[in-house]
């Protein structure tokens, strides 16, 4: 039967676009995945691919045509040895075939699976959780079928025996025409012979879902502000100075421990910001655990400083440092980056004067610390020199509000600026 | 009158049943079960414990008269019919003490009467037991899970009449071994009992309505087993049909047409076999949401029924008629019932066993179904003939065939007939399960020499050539 394929809408908002140009010619074989024409909107160029087999039996829509509505026809799909229609078979088409030619975006996967506030306590959710490399657990079967149909299987959700991906799940996937690769904005008509494409390692793969995942379902908004650290640094130093020379009980702050410290207090402060969005509810976390981010070779990972408002400095320095070697040294345990209720992402190593980060799903929270430096402040009515720092925090409006991240960030700034209370 | 409150109350103790309450105990739930009967149910009192019993009796007596080829001569081989019989009872005997004990063990109480459902009252529901003393005992549980089997399907003139006409259970306890016999029905318990007394010495004739004897295995397994049954003197007649039975005083006569004659036969016993229906009467299941279709209670793919809280596993909820399907289903039933996440059966993953001489074992689509269903298949077969273990255990007859997805490799199913081959289809069930390809059926190492290694033949042969053959 004669198939038509549909202009399809390659974002949420898109209504039209042009029809770029056509890589198949009428009477070319299609396979299901050939990339068939290329599609201009008002963000980028979008590859179509075939999702059925057969041939190209008609081009309904010229290379250049400008303004072309989604869910109009543009080709028409025959079986080999079957007559070509010359009209689209039009308002025959049901509703559901329209994502099929959509190259669209993975499933989601909830966020927060339903976990009422009230089973927090056992059952913690689990945010971070793809941040960490993990291997996928598919069945030879599935794995062939996914192979064979060029779906991904990291993006396919299993049913099996602890999550593994069976055939069915990849069925269903290629049923409904997700867990295919999301279509890319095409690479520069010519490319570079020099130019080298490297296939993603798994975790690598995570990452990029993650992330898609929370900067386009998460709306974010960002509170900067400027915090001084002259205070904080003469107590680090005193209190480093007071550490003794070696043995067990020898220890040596980083301006990140207390910074770690400093954010956890201000969320028990206001504990309105230690939250999750979660359908339609908004989950309150019982503990202050703080989600860090640390690079590791091809991406990062963030292990967790659980209950960190109630430990002391001390407990929370030698803790990162055997944090951050074990998840160097691919060691940590899912539960060590696996939960966690806000995170903190500090570059303040790399000279930078400020940046703004990307929410950690499904928390609501993180703050960017960038680096420390010697400014020109206003003392009074004369300047003054003092160590500042920017920090910024990017917040998921969905379940916290403007008004209450800046009352956040200026506990936080002075917390910071009066350290005292990280240490009583 | 007393009343007892649990989580689950069983009722039926046979492969489902009691499989349910143990599982039940383990997850901490409090249950009961109730069981008029004995603990096992026909499985393992009236199946395919003491059938087993017997064919191993008859097995025996075949080598006995085979040992010839093995270089033995022993005179006058015999044996006492009655103790072959008496062997059968104290194995359903001992297993059904073990299942008391382990129930015991587990502390979960049986109730040994017959249970219906009464109502509910409040949340629970009520479970009215008749106790075999006749007392009436009053159980109260959030589920209820009934599995209460099925039994012999009787047809109009082929009534169990206490001399002629035997259901399974009074061939299982013969008053004398027929000099002839006839079986009606060739499905898995007709043919098992028709190799029995075949291999016993009686004159056996089966007949089957339909056009192949085990209609629903593969097939060329049916023809291989046609062809073997003929072998060993048996007679069989496909697409028959039986007049009435003319029943004298020491033997029994029928009209037997196929199609291409009428035949009449006379015998001293026959053996209906000819399907099973399911226990779905005294449930109280009138005032209820409960569907009963055919005799069988309607379940979705969890074994719930109509009725919130009320679950139905085993034969009394379908086909396919085998404990391990009804024990699969428990587990799954009470795993769900406590919480925990489970999987639907696929009855392609289900194996079938049937223990005449020679074993027929499968699991999954046979060739014709998967074609219909659709698929490109690639079919791989070999036979015991090429298998050095077989030969060296003068077990030559037999087959194994694989049939493959074309396109995915995927294994549909697996079809087997010979020696031993019940105990080895579970390497293809897990195959299944596991969704294994024929690439790692390729690379897996069978043992040598073992008759197994047919199994690897045959998944080779369907792709580019078995070795040995």
């Amino acid at each position: 039967m004669a198939i038509d394929i549909l202009m399809p809408a390659l974002s949420p908002t898109m209504t039209e676009g042009k029809l770029l140009r056509w890589l198949k010619a009428e009477g070319d074989k299609l396979f299901s995945g050939d990339v068939i024409a290329e599609i201009e909107t008002d963000k980028a160029t979008m590859e179509v691919e075939a999702v059925e087999e057969g041939l190209l039996g008609r081009i309904l829509v010229e290379a250049g045509t400008e303004g072309v509505a989604v869910n109009t026809p543009i080709a028409i799909l025959v079986e080999e040895g079957e007559a070509v229609p010359d009209m689209a078979s039009g308002s025959a088409i049901p509703k559901d075939a329209v994502p099929k030619n959509i190259p669209a975006l993975p499933e989601v996967p909830a966020a927060v699976t339903g976990t009422a506030a009230s089973s927090q306590k056992t059952e913690p959710v689990k945010p971070g959780t793809a941040l960490a490399a993990s291997r996928i657990i598919a069945s030879p079967l599935a794995k062939r079928i996914a192979k064979d149909a060029g779906i991904d299987l990291i993006m396919v959700k299993g049913s099996g025996p602890n999550g593994r991906i069976v055939k069915h799940d990849v069925e269903a996937a290629k049923a409904k025409g997700t867990a295919k690769p999301s279509a890319q904005p095409s690479a520069p008509a010519a490319i570079s012979p020099e130019a080298i494409t490297i296939p993603m390692s798994s975790m690598r793969k995570v990452i990029a879902r993650r992330l898609t995942e929370a900067k386009t379902t998460i709306p974010h908004f960002y509170v900067a502000v400027d915090v001084q650290l002259d205070a904080l640094l003469a107590l680090r130093s005193q209190l480093n100075a007071a550490s003794p020379a070696e043995g067990a009980d020898a220890f040596k702050l980083s301006v990140n421990d207390m910074l770690i410290k400093a954010a956890a207090v201000t969320l028990r402060r206001i504990p309105d910001m230690n939250v999750s969005y979660a359908q339609d509810a908004i989950v309150h976390y019982p503990g202050v655990d703080i989600s860090v981010a640390v690079s590791i070779p091809d991406g990062l990972i963030t292990p967790i400083v659980r209950d960190a408002d109630k430990k002391s400095l001390r407990e929370i320095s030698n803790e990162m440092k055997d944090l951050v070697s074990r998840a160097r040294a691919g060691k940590l345990k899912p539960e060590e980056f696996q939960g966690g209720s806000f995170s903190i992402s500090n570059m303040g190593m790399f000279g930078i004067s400020e940046f703004s980060a990307i929410i950690n799903p499904p928390q609501a929270g993180i703050l960017a610390i960038a680096s420390g430096e010697k400014r020109p402040v206003v003392k009074g009515d004369g300047l003054a020199i003092a160590t500042v720092m920017t920090a910024t925090i990017s917040v998921d409006h969905r379940v916290v509000d403007g008004a209450l991240a800046a009352q956040w960030m200026s506990v936080f700034r002075s917390v910071v600026e009066s350290p005292i209370s990280l240490v009583v | 009158m007393s009343t007892t409150e649990f989580d689950l109350v069983v009722i039926g103790g046979g492969p489902g049943g009691y499989v349910a309450a143990l599982r039940a105990a383990q997850l901490k739930l409090s249950v009961a079960v109730v069981e008029g009967n004995h603990l096992g149910g026909i499985c393992l009192n009236w199946g395919c414990i003491p059938t087993k019993a017997l064919l191993r009796a008859s097995e025996i007596n075949h080598l006995l008269h085979d040992l010839g080829q093995f270089g033995f001569a022993v005179d006058n081989p015999r044996f006492d019919f009655e103790k072959v019989i008496a062997r059968s009872r104290g194995v359903a005997k001992q297993l059904s003490g073990g299942v008391g004990h382990l129930l015991k063990k587990s502390k979960v109480p049986v109730f040994n009467g017959f249970g219906k459902l009464s109502g509910t009252d409040g949340k629970k529901r009520k479970i009215t037991v008749t106790m075999v003393d006749g007392s009436i005992t009053e159980l109260k549980a959030a589920h209820v899970i009934l599995a209460t089997g099925a039994r012999a399907r009787v047809l109009p003139g082929l009534e169990p009449d206490g001399k002629f006409v035997w259901s399974y259970r009074e061939a299982l306890v013969p008053d004398l071994l027929p000099r002839r016999l006839l079986v009606i029905g060739s499905g898995a318990i007709g043919t098992e009992f028709a190799s029995f007394y075949r291999n016993m010495g009686s004159e056996v004739t089966l007949v089957e309505v339909a056009d192949r004897i085990l209609p629903v295995e593969d097939e060329e397994i049916s023809k291989l087993a046609y062809a073997s049954f003929e072998k060993q003197g048996m007679k069989i007649l496909t697409n028959a049909k039986l007049g009435p039975l003319a029943k004298a005083k020491d033997e029994v006569s029928v009209e037997v047409t196929t199609r291409t004659e009428t035949q009449k036969i006379t015998v001293d016993r026959v053996i209906s076999a000819v399907g099973i229906v399911g226990n779905v009467e005294k449930l109280g299941l009138e005032n209820t949401k409960i569907v009963v279709d055919r005799t069988h209670i309607r379940t979705d793919e969890y074994c719930k029924t109509g009725e919130p809280g009320v679950y139905a596993i085993g034969d009394v909820a379908g086909a396919p008629w085998l404990a391990h399907k009804a024990s699969h289903e428990a587990v799954m039933c009470v795993e769900a019932i406590a919480g925990l996440s489970v999987h639907p059966i696929d009855p392609t993953k289900i194996p079938g066993c049937t223990y005449c001489r020679p074993q027929i074992a499968s699991v999954g689509y046979t060739e014709a179904k998967a074609k219909a269903s659709g698929y490109e298949v690639r079919v791989g077969k070999f036979p015991f003939v090429g298998n050095g273990k077989a030969i060296a255990m003068g077990e030559p007859e037999g087959l194994v065939k694989t049939v493959f997805d074309a396109r995915t490799g995927e294994l549909l199913g697996a079809h087997m007939i010979g020696a031993e081959v019940t105990e080895m289809i579970q390497g293809f069930v897990i195959a299944r399960t596991g969704e294994l390809t024929e690439a790692e059926l390729k690379e897996t190492i069978f043992p040598h020499p073992t008759i197994s290694e047919s199994m690897h033949e045959a998944v080779l042969s369907a792709y580019g050539g078995a070795l040995h053959f």
